[in-house]
């Protein structure tokens, strides 16, 4: 626990918040100096501020902050608490620990360890110089209203200054908080903001309609958007009160009492226990959503017919998890059960009125899926190619069915067999379905799907569903090779399309997904071990090369785990094939803890700097002839027995030799041809091992 | 049990003594109540106003000639447009959903993210679908934008599914089973313009001919917007509404092509901005006309 600092009591003095430069609170200490920062030497030092440390723990100093709004997207409110949490400590208000909730219709944040006031602060107002005429000094001590004989002389590194060690008064945190908490609220960062009492009007996620700001026991007074701070929170929409008082040591528990669960872990621990009896697909993302989607979460079971069950489980799923937000459930051997789990936002349901309710909804969206399905069916994927002329891929780059046709091009060239051309054939049909119309996450899937059912071979039909994996970092690769091609296919056409007519990402701006697509690619050119030529297969185009370069750094650094510098090092030595770096990023990863390692960069380094500085071109064979009995020759003997093996076994030994050798020898020898002989041998040794890595990119400590 | 009439008046009843005006739909195709001048062109300017209506919403691309349990070419919006929207909105809302007989403490009820934008229109919002027992009931949203302009006041549009609502109520799986009136059920009274439409839109209109249409419409909107001068002395009766039924028309034509499949999705981009231009031309203009205008109106609405 952090003692929080309080003046001595009798300092106080009223009205001093009216000085221009106190009214922005702590913040403006990067202007004023404040007096803690290394004291300069004093010549006269008369007024030391008292200050005692006392423990401000107790219920007085707690400070609780609810801002009650409507509600407000699940998605956007761990951030929006994160934020809130970051805009707190900003205010530098001296507390112990700090806790941050919400439910859809909150935000909160609560403290504990607050100081009723803060401590008196010196200010030090710097004046005229030394040399100054007097005039000047007694203008800026009338400006500070005191004479000049308060001001001190101070000796800067510039020279003496005469200066005013002006004492401020702590202000209460009461003070601090009614002043900053309207700007703070409004400060909350959101991804979309809006108005609501008028144009210019304040802006946040949703409309605030009620505010506790409590220290201790006290109502921190300001008002917002309309909205005066209190002491009264809402509960539950339906099932809690509208005003409710409460203080801050009975907050949770009133709330509770009021249908207000406020911890999002006690809302997911509570679903998840619920839950436990059913056998649930797993599914945290969508947890997730319901922790902040609800205040009083409740599971409830509800069932479909089972002959939706001959619809494809992916169809089924899709529209339980991404239209009505329900878990759903799995037999015991894993296939999809006729039963969900929706999340009520309500305590129970006697009536049995929301669990039919919730059956009737997805009972009419599976009718629909099955319309669909069935209507699909009426054409043929194959016989849908032509309609892709009048789905535009983008504008500039033509219609889907030029896609098509540029991506069985592609796949060919990429390796692919007759299935693959079929899959990249087929692949973009389904979007002319209704069923895909309808549920756009479920493009490739739907088309696979179909492709089955209209007898297509399993090579086929899945490299169809599968083509838009890897959809994240974390989602798996297509299943098969032919699978691949196509998804590599699809990628790689888009960004080389997309780059060809200069639609290049920047900053976070990338409406075609070209990030993702790119490290897609690498992604499955690594993990499917396909040993193709990247870089030549981007047309030349050197932003295309840099950004995929960007692209397998980022998968090698962040995904994988390897070092910056491993990566830089593998990186220099070949970035085209990418299967072949991976295999020599496990080969450094493995080196790096050895002894010799790091030595061994270092020297690889020195070679580097020294062949640059030496102005050295590269060419020629060593001449033995010219080598130096010692450590020259016995390094050259050791490179000679060594040459062509793998550095893991000549590393040991070809060390200390070369130690020895910047030991001993001097490289820049009068000699120009036993000079440039050296040169040659440095040069030759660093060749040697540079296909594996650039080993002078190692940052080492030596 | 309560019909699909009795829903309609009882809503209508509570959002009368609520201070609405109570219209009659308008009698131009639209996509959806918001296009409406009640909405569109009220929203604008400082003036409060309160006002609801059903609204037939026509969506061509929507029609399945009477098949789909679920899915209607034309579907009644009940609109609510409340001008600026008081601090207990959502609780008038709910209120309006006891009003017709909805326990909502034996329901689940939850505000869903759902940001409201018509690009044709310019306009954009922000705020939620309510969910009542995982069935989507309303729209709610919090105009900010309307016509490319920024409002100065914030109203709340609440916009009920009317068809949905009822067969909610009434507990059926098809639209077309719901009892519109004692002795009348929905079928009764919409299939034909269900299976009707569905073949006209879906397979008979004439493409050249809608384009014309297009064309003609647009065209007179265009000449008239152009004419409208802010400096007139004149500007007052200046036929701003009827300008703009010429824009509703070319909003419904476009439905009708998009649903004949007569539009590219290049094409589609070129068409929105055309509509939205003139919708845009249009509200600016009326947005410069009231703001000029004597305070003749009703007595000022809301609260």
């Amino acid at each position: 626990m952090k003692p929080a600092i309080v003046e001595t009591p009798g300092l106080d003095s009223p009205g001093i918040e009216d000085i221009s430069i106190l009214e922005a609170g702590p913040a403006l200490e990067d202007t004023i100096e404040p007096v803690t920062a290394e004291p300069p030497t004093v010549t006269q030092m008369e007024r030391h501020i008292a200050v005692d440390v006392i423990d401000t723990s107790g219920l007085a100093n707690r400070f609780l902050l609810e801002i009650g709004t409507e509600e407000i997207p699940d998605w956007m409110i761990p951030t929006a608490l994160e934020n809130l949490r970051l805009l707190f400590e900003k205010l530098a208000l001296p507390h112990d620990s700090v806790r941050l909730d919400a439910t859809p219709r909150r935000l909160v944040l609560r403290a504990d360890g607050l100081p009723l006031r803060l401590p008196d602060r010196q200010e030090r107002v710097q004046g005229p110089a030394k040399s100054a005429p007097a005039q000047a000094v007694a203008g800026f001590a009338r400006k500070q209203g005191v004479l000049p004989d308060d001001l001190i002389l101070e000796v800067t590194a510039k020279g003496e200054y005469y200066t005013y060690l002006k004492k401020v008064p702590g202000r209460s945190s009461k003070d601090i908080l009614a002043e900053a908490l309207p700007g703070l609220i409004l400060n909350i960062y959101f991804p979309k903001t809006m108005y609501w009492t008028g144009k210019g009007g304040p802006r946040f996620i949703r409309p605030i309609r009620w505010i506790v700001a409590l220290l201790g026991e006290e109502i921190i007074p300001f008002t917002l958007a309309g909205v005066r701070s209190g002491a009264l929170t809402a509960g539950h929409r339906r099932l809690g009160g509208r005003e409710i008082a409460i203080t801050c040591s009975d907050y949770e528990q009133r709330l509770r009492d009021h249908y207000v669960i406020l911890s999002a872990e006690d809302r997911r621990q509570k679903i998840v226990s619920r839950m436990a009896g059913t056998r649930i697909k797993r599914d945290d993302a969508l947890l997730e959503t319901l922790v902040y989607l609800t205040e009083w979460p409740q599971p409830i079971v509800g069932n479909f017919d089972p002959q939706f069950l001959e619809l494809p489980e992916e169809v089924l799923i899709t529209v339980m998890r991404h239209h009505q937000k329900y878990f759903s459930v799995q037999d015991a051997s894993g296939k999809l059960a006729p039963q969900f789990v929706a999340i009520m936002n309500t305590e129970s349901d006697p009536e049995g009125f929301i669990r039919r309710g919730n059956e009737r909804v997805l009972r009419a969206r599976f009718t629909d899926a099955r319309f669909f399905w069935d209507s699909d069916q009426k054409k043929k994927l194959a016989d849908r190619k032509q309609d892709l002329a009048h789905v535009t891929f983008q504008a500039k780059l033509g219609s889907y069915l030029e896609k098509t046709g540029r991506m069985m091009t592609l796949a060919r060239e990429l390796g692919g067999d007759n299935h693959a051309m079929r899959a990249a054939e087929l692949s973009k049909c389904d979007l002319t379905t209704d069923l895909v119309k309808e549920f756009t996450e479920l493009q490739g899937v739907v088309g696979g799907l179909y492709a089955r059912h209209q007898g297509e071979p399993a090579a086929v039909w899945q490299s169809v569903y599968d083509h838009y994996k890897p959809e994240s970092m974390e989602d798996t690769i297509p299943r098969h090779r032919t699978g691949q091609l196509v998804a590599l296919a699809d990628k790689l056409d888009t960004l080389r399309g997309c780059f060809g007519v200069g639609m290049n990402p920047s900053g976070s701006r990338d409406p075609f997904g070209l990030r993702r697509a790119a490290q897609g690619v690498v992604k499955i050119l690594v993990e499917g071990r396909i040993e193709l030529p990247l870089l030549d297969l981007l047309e030349g185009n050197q932003e295309l090369i840099a950004f995929f370069e960007g692209r397998a750094r980022f998968y090698f650094r962040d995904h994988r785990g390897f070092k910056y510098d491993e990566v830089a090092a593998a990186m220099a030595a070949g970035r085209s094939n990418l299967v072949d770096l991976e295999a020599r990023l496990v080969r450094i990863q493995n080196l790096r803890p050895t002894p010799d390692f790091e030595p061994l960069a270092a020297s690889f380094k020195r070679i580097r700097n020294i062949l640059e500085q030496a102005g050295f071109a590269g060419g020629g064979a060593i001449d033995a002839s010219l080598l130096e009995a010692g450590p020259e020759k016995d390094l050259y003997d050791e490179f000679q027995r060594t040459a062509g093996q793998p550095i893991e076994s000549v590393i040991s030994k070809l060390r200390p030799r070369v130690d020895l050798f910047f030991d001993k020898v001097l490289v820049n020898t009068p000699d120009a041809a036993v000079r440039q002989n050296r040169l040659t041998l440095l040069n030759t040794l660093l060749k040697e091992f540079s296909n594996i890595a650039d080993f002078s990119e190692i940052v080492t400590n030596s | 049990m309560q019909s699909f009439q009795e829903i309609i008046l009882k809503l209508k009843q509570y959002w009368a003594e609520r201070g609405c005006v109570i219209q009659e739909p308008y009698d131009i195709e639209v996509g959806a109540g918001t296009m409406c001048p009640e909405t569109f062109l009220r929203v604008l300017g400082p003036r409060p106003y309160r006002v609801a209506y059903v609204q037939p919403s026509r969506r061509p691309a929507d029609g399945r000639y009477g098949d789909n349990p679920n899915r209607l070419y034309k579907h009644s919006q009940l609109q609510v447009i409340l001008k600026p929207a008081p601090p207990d909105v959502i609780e008038q809302y709910l209120g309006s959903l006891e009003a017709i007989g909805i326990d909502l403490r034996q329901h689940d009820l939850k505000l869903e993210e759902d940001n409201w934008e018509a690009p044709t229109l310019g306009a954009w919002g922000m705020g939620w679908q309510v969910m009542l027992d995982g069935l989507e009931i309303s729209q709610f949203t919090y105009f900010q934008q309307c016509g490319g302009i920024d409002l100065d006041v914030v109203p709340a549009e609440l916009t009920y599914g009317l068809e949905r609502l009822t067969a909610f109520l009434q507990v059926k799986d098809s639209v077309y089973d719901i009892e519109w009136a004692p002795g009348f059920s929905y079928g009764d009274v919409r299939y034909q313009d269900e299976l009707q439409y569905s073949v006209y839109n879906f397979e008979m209109a004439d493409v050249p001919t809608l384009w014309k249409l297009f064309d003609l419409h647009e065209g007179e909107a265009t000449r008239l917007v152009k004419m409208y001068d802010p400096k007139s002395p004149g500007k007052q009766r200046f036929p701003l509404l009827p300008t703009y039924d010429q824009v509703l028309k070319c909003s419904n034509i476009f439905n009708t092509l998009d649903a004949r499949g007569a539009i590219s999705v290049t094409e589609r981009v070129g068409v929105i901005q055309r509509v939205r231009k003139m919708a845009v031309a249009v509200a600016h203009a009326w947005a410069d006309q009231q703001a000029d205008r004597q305070p003749d109106a009703p007595a000022e609405a809301g609260q």
